[in-house]
């Protein structure tokens, strides 16, 4: 693999920096300039997943050098790429949708008077994506890692005028450090145990091989869980998940792109790339699956009662990643980067046709104002209709396929497998039900905007292009991985996460079949809700139901984390920081002021009265010592010293 | 004889100052262009300095030494080392910076405050090329003069407190380092039969424990409060507020490095066997200040305030690191001092800039200024997230080397300074929310008009800088090397120390069967 490989993040990266540094460039060059360089990426890309696919065993990961970035003692860390199978599926998945959503913001951001600035940070967005991706130590990963949430941070407050949007890309970023402060130890552990940083390659053959050969079981589940902590942040799982609903203040096209379709899956991408390392953790791997099944479930039970459409979305977004955690936890790594690929697709799909619904209603986002709108947008909601039917899991659609894959493999891993096969298909079978209801709110039923407000249209070519092509993929993702007879995907990434697993048989018809009759019944209950005769304008029946009012509540109230974080960290650190300043001011400070005190009490007389002596008399001290000893330097000097 | 590069450098700036003080003090151009002219060509001489830099020797460089005080041995004697040539650089570099920014700002009594800012320099560089304890001692507290006067005399409302609070506290320290250098030459005398200062014989003193003990305490005392360490650093807000922006910008990205760089140079090299035993509490205290002070600052209604105390933090990160005593401990902070005299210098000229137009450094007076200004709110915005120690940015290499070398030796420590990297974002960039977005709703705001060109040229430098030391910093890291390794094979030596050791790496194959011979009890307790 040449060095050219770089140019895939610098291409981006350069669209970046050249956009932060002139205001000439404009709407609407701006935006076709960070598409084309994406665009660019993506082209590299391919040509980099046949370099690969040419190359046989384990010469198809290959690592690609650019020289030294930090060099103390053993701490060392390069510009090295990984380019291998599994980072090849990330880098098409991120330039692929990237240039996608990229166009269709072209549509989008029409208009926006910071419109190139927007493009400015989607191009560094999937620089540092890619940087996160292809890096082959920790150090570099992390860079990557964290110039993400720097892209996330700064599209989050885009629209920073809305004190909202300023404050949810600082709850974002914030929430994802404490995330990082685990990356970071964990990183540091590794590194004090193995000796290295670099992920694979060099001596040692790197952390893959390194690690699990030199830490103890104790000092690996540590080093594990801290870097799971970091992936829960990134991937807003239990217990740093509330980031990722207030993120939606940002552009719909941001929320499609980073938190959605790549930055959110960087944990489950981490996991995956560090397979080997987590694998030498069992208890790690039962935290990760259990953890994955539980914020599965929550989040699908407060996607239930949302009225907002993209905080649908957005809970839907943490759930489907609590499905890939379920996945890697039992070591299924390709089935959780197959749901990764698949879900990039039908889950960037579904918020672009939220962003197209918005951009005909004027920007409204709550569900109530919607209604009958297929009428009206005929491509939106064909494209929504199939991004849906995938996320429910109808065959032959992706979902189905990279869904069912992880029912199956948690279903082999003995009762405990068992228990989160059951957590996760009721999961699905919610999923089905909140994402039906979404859909017969927004497009189908009566409609509940009036005409004489709202004007709703379809939206531009530059917009409905992305939408049609990633249905496209929604449709078609799940020929990656037809057990059994076409298992593409866990056979290319075969070198990266080694031999995959998957028996085929009666019992995995059986769960197939149980998996499908779910998703099929949950469309017929939201039907009967939402479509019904007592449909209520609110839609919310469950209200309703015996003990429902107060279930509805806690759903809405996200099961209280948000407000238990504000009583924790906000009020408790506020407290804190005021006893502290409390203790600076009198107590320390006012020790020193005291003793002050005491000295001046004498002397208080004679320094009045000589102040402007004090101020002379040092003055011409310092400068007469000064050139005192700088003549005398000079002259020796002169003379030869 | 070798042209006398270091002496130019020191004294450079000094004759500036002399030149300055022939000028009418109504000329106000001819003092501006002479006390720019003078830092820009001090920073000319730093390029010359650093290319004639001799990489991967650990021994002193440059070295000039005359006679000064034969009576008591006192040399002159200057030369530079790994550890000092980036603070010396460092210095060349602020002062032109901090000059420019003033120009404009300062109108009254510009004479003399050109002539302070210049003295100043050359006692900053003074202090970090000296090799002689008289000699350090004599430009450390000649430090003290000038910065007493910008502060007191262009200072805000409470700047005779707090010009007077800076210079008793660090009188004080003063006392006990000069007791200490007196003590150390006495020795000498006695060892040796001559009396000298020169640190270089200083080095070879046979020195007892006990004795070590109070010395290393005397002088890092003085240091600390330098600083400044955790409980001596009250201080510093008052000076930093009360002070002039070119004042705060320099006593924030030089002078308190000398602090630090006191503990490297003399602390550790001449007292190995006290290091060793009390680096723990060092290690402890930059601990403490990093946390107390990183939560100290979301408690600050006053920006300025909240960067001084910022400094509380961020320095802790440095004491941390030196005392750590590992070599990726003592680079990271090597760079970090750089660091933070970048980042922390950017961010109180652009405070500085607002103060320039508002008059208030209040935050509650703020609010939605990145609409009505959004290239300074970009580059303050660039500034914060350097500080926060972003990737990309020299913060995150020193901060990381920081927290790799501390690992090594506990990593319980590490963990605790490692809440400080959250605590920054959160005190960072709520401040920035507060300031910069929303609504405009303050009345006094809508006026605003973004800053100009040469507003910006003053602190694009500093971006690209730190830009250029977290995707670049071997270019500082190669030059620090040797002369870290020298402190540390010292303290080995010395102070029967061993580094803590960190594994080879090792193929899954090659694991003896059964065995379990390499490491896994390396770093956790």
């Amino acid at each position: 693999m040449g060095k050219w490989v770089f140019l895939i993040p610098a291409l981006p990266a350069a669209g970046a920096a050249l956009l932060l540094m002139t205001r000439r460039i404009r709407e609407p060059l701006a935006g076709w300039l960070a598409t084309a360089l994406v665009g660019g990426s993506f082209a590299l890309s391919v040509a980099a997943a046949l370099e690969v696919a040419k190359a046989h065993g384990d010469e198809r990961r290959m690592v690609v050098s650019l020289g030294e970035w930090i060099a103390a003692g053993k701490f060392r860390a390069g510009f090295d790429f990984l380019v291998d199978p599994l980072s090849i599926v990330m880098i098409l998945v991120v330039t692929g949708v990237g240039t996608l959503i990229h166009l269709y913001s072209i549509g989008y951001m029409h208009g926006d008077p910071r419109f190139s600035r927007f493009f400015a940070y989607l191009n560094l967005f999937a620089a540092s994506m890619l940087v996160l991706v292809l890096g082959n130590n920790m150090i570099l990963m992390f860079l990557g890692w964290e110039g993400v949430g720097l892209c996330s941070y700064l599209l989050i407050s885009f629209w920073f005028e809305k004190d909202t949007a300023a404050a949810a890309g600082k709850k974002a970023f914030v929430t994802n450090r404490v995330g990082d402060f685990g990356f970071i130890l964990g990183t540091l552990l590794l590194f004090a145990n193995a000796g290295t940083l670099t992920i694979l390659g060099g001596p040692g053959g790197g952390l893959l091989s390194a690690a699990p050969a030199m830490l103890t079981s104790g000092t690996i589940t540590v080093a594990t869980l801290l870097l799971f902590l970091g992936a829960t942040g990134k991937s807003a799982q239990l217990p740093l998940l509330v980031w990722l609903p207030d993120a939606m203040e940002g552009p719909t096209p941001v929320s499609a792109l980073i938190h959605a379709a790549t930055m959110v899956t960087a944990g489950v991408y981490m996991i995956a790339r560090l397979g080997p390392v987590f694998s030498a953790a069992p208890a790690t791997m039962w935290v990760i699956a259990t953890v994955g099944a539980i914020t599965a479930l929550v989040a699908a039970t407060i996607a239930l009662v949302q009225t907002d459409l993209k905080k649908v979305l957005a809970y839907s977004t943490i759930s489907q990643l609590g499905f890939m955690f379920a996945a890697v936890g039992v070591g299924a790594f390709a089935m959780g980067i197959f749901h990764l690929v698949t879900h990039a697709f039908f889950k960037a799909l579904l918020f672009l046709g939220a962003g197209s619904v918005m951009h005909a209603m004027n920007n409204t986002v709550d569900m109530r104002n919607f209604g009958a709108l297929r009428k009206k947008m005929a491509v939106t909601w064909a494209t929504w209709a199939v991004g849906w039917l995938a996320i429910v899991g109808i065959p032959p659609l992706a979902g189905f396929f990279s869904k069912d894959a992880i029912l199956a493999a948690d279903f082999e891993h003995g009762s405990a497998g068992k228990a989160i096969w059951l957590l996760l298909s009721l999961t699905a079978f919610l999923t089905s039900v909140y994402m039906s209801r979404a859909t017969y709110l927004t497009f189908l039923g009566k409609a509940r905007w009036s005409e004489s407000e709202y004007h709703p249209h379809e939206s531009p070519k530059t917009m409905t292009i992305p939408l049609i092509v990633l249905a496209g993929a929604a449709v078609l993702a799940g020929l990656l991985g037809v057990p059994k007879i076409l298992p593409v995907l866990a056979h290319w990434l075969e070198p990266s996460v080694g031999e995959v697993h998957e028996p085929f048989g009666a019992t995995q018809i059986v769960l197939l079949v149980i998996a499908t009759v779910l998703a099929v019944a949950g469309i017929f209950v939201a039907r009967a809700i939402w479509m019904g005769k007592n449909a209520s304008e609110r839609g919310d029946l469950l209200a309703r139901l015996p003990g429902g009012a107060s279930l509805y509540r806690f759903f809405e109230n996200g099961w209280g984390i948000d407000p238990l974080y504000r009583l924790l960290f906000v009020k408790g650190g506020t407290a804190v920081a005021g006893a502290l300043k409390w203790i600076d001011t009198k107590v320390i400070d006012g020790a020193v002021n005291g003793v002050a005190r005491l000295v001046r009490g004498g002397g208080s007389e004679a320094s009045k009265a000589q102040t402007g002596y004090v101020r002379n008399y040092a003055l011409g001290v310092a400068l007469g010592a000064l050139l005192l000893i700088g003549g005398f330097v000079l002259v020796q000097i002169v003379t030869g010293g | 004889m070798e042209f006398p590069l270091l002496s130019l450098i020191i004294w450079l700036p000094l004759v500036g100052a002399l030149t300055v003080a022939l000028i009418p003090k109504d000329n106000k151009q001819a003092i501006q262009t002479a006390a720019v002219a003078t830092t820009v060509a001090g920073l000319g001489l730093g390029v010359w300095l650093f290319t004639g830099f001799k990489q991967g020797e650990a021994a002193m460089q440059m070295v000039e030494a005359y006679e000064w005080i034969p009576a008591i041995g006192a040399r002159y004697i200057v030369g530079i080392d790994g550890i000092s040539l980036f603070m010396v650089l460092l210095t060349l570099f602020m002062f032109p910076i901090a000059i420019l920014a003033s120009l404009g700002q300062i109108q009254d009594r510009l004479k003399a405050y050109a002539i302070f800012m210049l003295i100043l320099e050359s006692a900053i560089l003074g202090a970090f090329c000296a090799l002689d304890l008289l000699l350090f001692f004599f430009f450390w507290e000649a430090m003290l003069v000038p910065m007493y006067f910008l502060i007191a005399g262009w200072g805000g409302k409470r700047r005779v407190y707090a010009a007077i609070k800076f210079f008793l506290y660090t009188m004080l320290g003063s006392a006990f380092l000069l007791v200490a250098i007196f003590l150390l030459a006495w020795m000498h005398q006695k060892q040796t039969g001559s009396i000298s200062f020169d640190l270089h014989s200083l080095l070879d003193l046979e020195i007892a424990r006990s004795t070590q003990l109070w010395l290393f305490i005397a002088f890092s005392v003085s240091f600390a409060i330098k600083v400044p360490v955790f409980p001596l650093h009250t201080w510093l807000p008052d000076a930093h507020t009360e002070a002039p922006t070119a004042g705060s910008v320099v006593l924030a990205a030089v002078l308190l490095k000398l602090g630090t760089y006191g503990f490297l140079r003399y602390s550790i090299p001449l007292f190995p066997k006290a290091t060793v035993e009390l680096a723990g509490v060092l290690v402890v205290l930059g601990v403490i200040g990093i946390v107390y002070g990183a939560i100290l600052c979301l408690k600050q209604s006053d920006i300025k305030r909240l960067v001084a105390y910022s400094s509380v933090s961020h320095l802790g990160f440095v004491v941390l690191g030196i005392f750590a005593l590992t070599f990726q401990g003592i680079q990271g902070g090597l760079l970090q001092m750089l660091n933070h005299g970048v980042a922390t210098g950017a961010l109180f000229l652009l405070v500085g800039m607002i103060y320039e137009r508002r008059h208030t450094r209040e935050i509650d007076e703020f609010g939605g200024l990145a609409s009505k200004m959004p290239v300074f709110a970009g580059l303050f915005l660039v500034t914060v997230f350097a500080s926060i120690g972003l990737p990309g940015m020299g913060g995150f290499i020193g901060e990381l080397l920081i927290l790799a070398g501390t690992f090594l030796r506990n990593p319980w420590i590490a963990a605790a300074a490692a809440t400080g990297v959250i605590l920054a974002a959160v005190y960072l960039l709520w401040a920035y929310q507060r300031v910069f977005t929303g609504k405009i709703d303050n009345e006094e705001n809508e006026r605003l008009s973004d800053i100009g060109a040469k507003e910006i040229l003053v602190v694009v430098p500093l971006v690209v800088l730190m830009l250029f030391v977290g995707f670049f910093p071997r270019y500082f890291l190669d030059r620090t090397e040797p002369s870290v390794r020298q402190v540390l094979t010292r303290v080995e030596e010395k102070g029967h120390y061993r580094e803590p050791e960190i594994p080879d790496p090792v193929a899954a194959a090659e694991k003896p069967a059964g065995g379990d011979s390499h490491g896994g009890h390396g770093a956790m307790p």
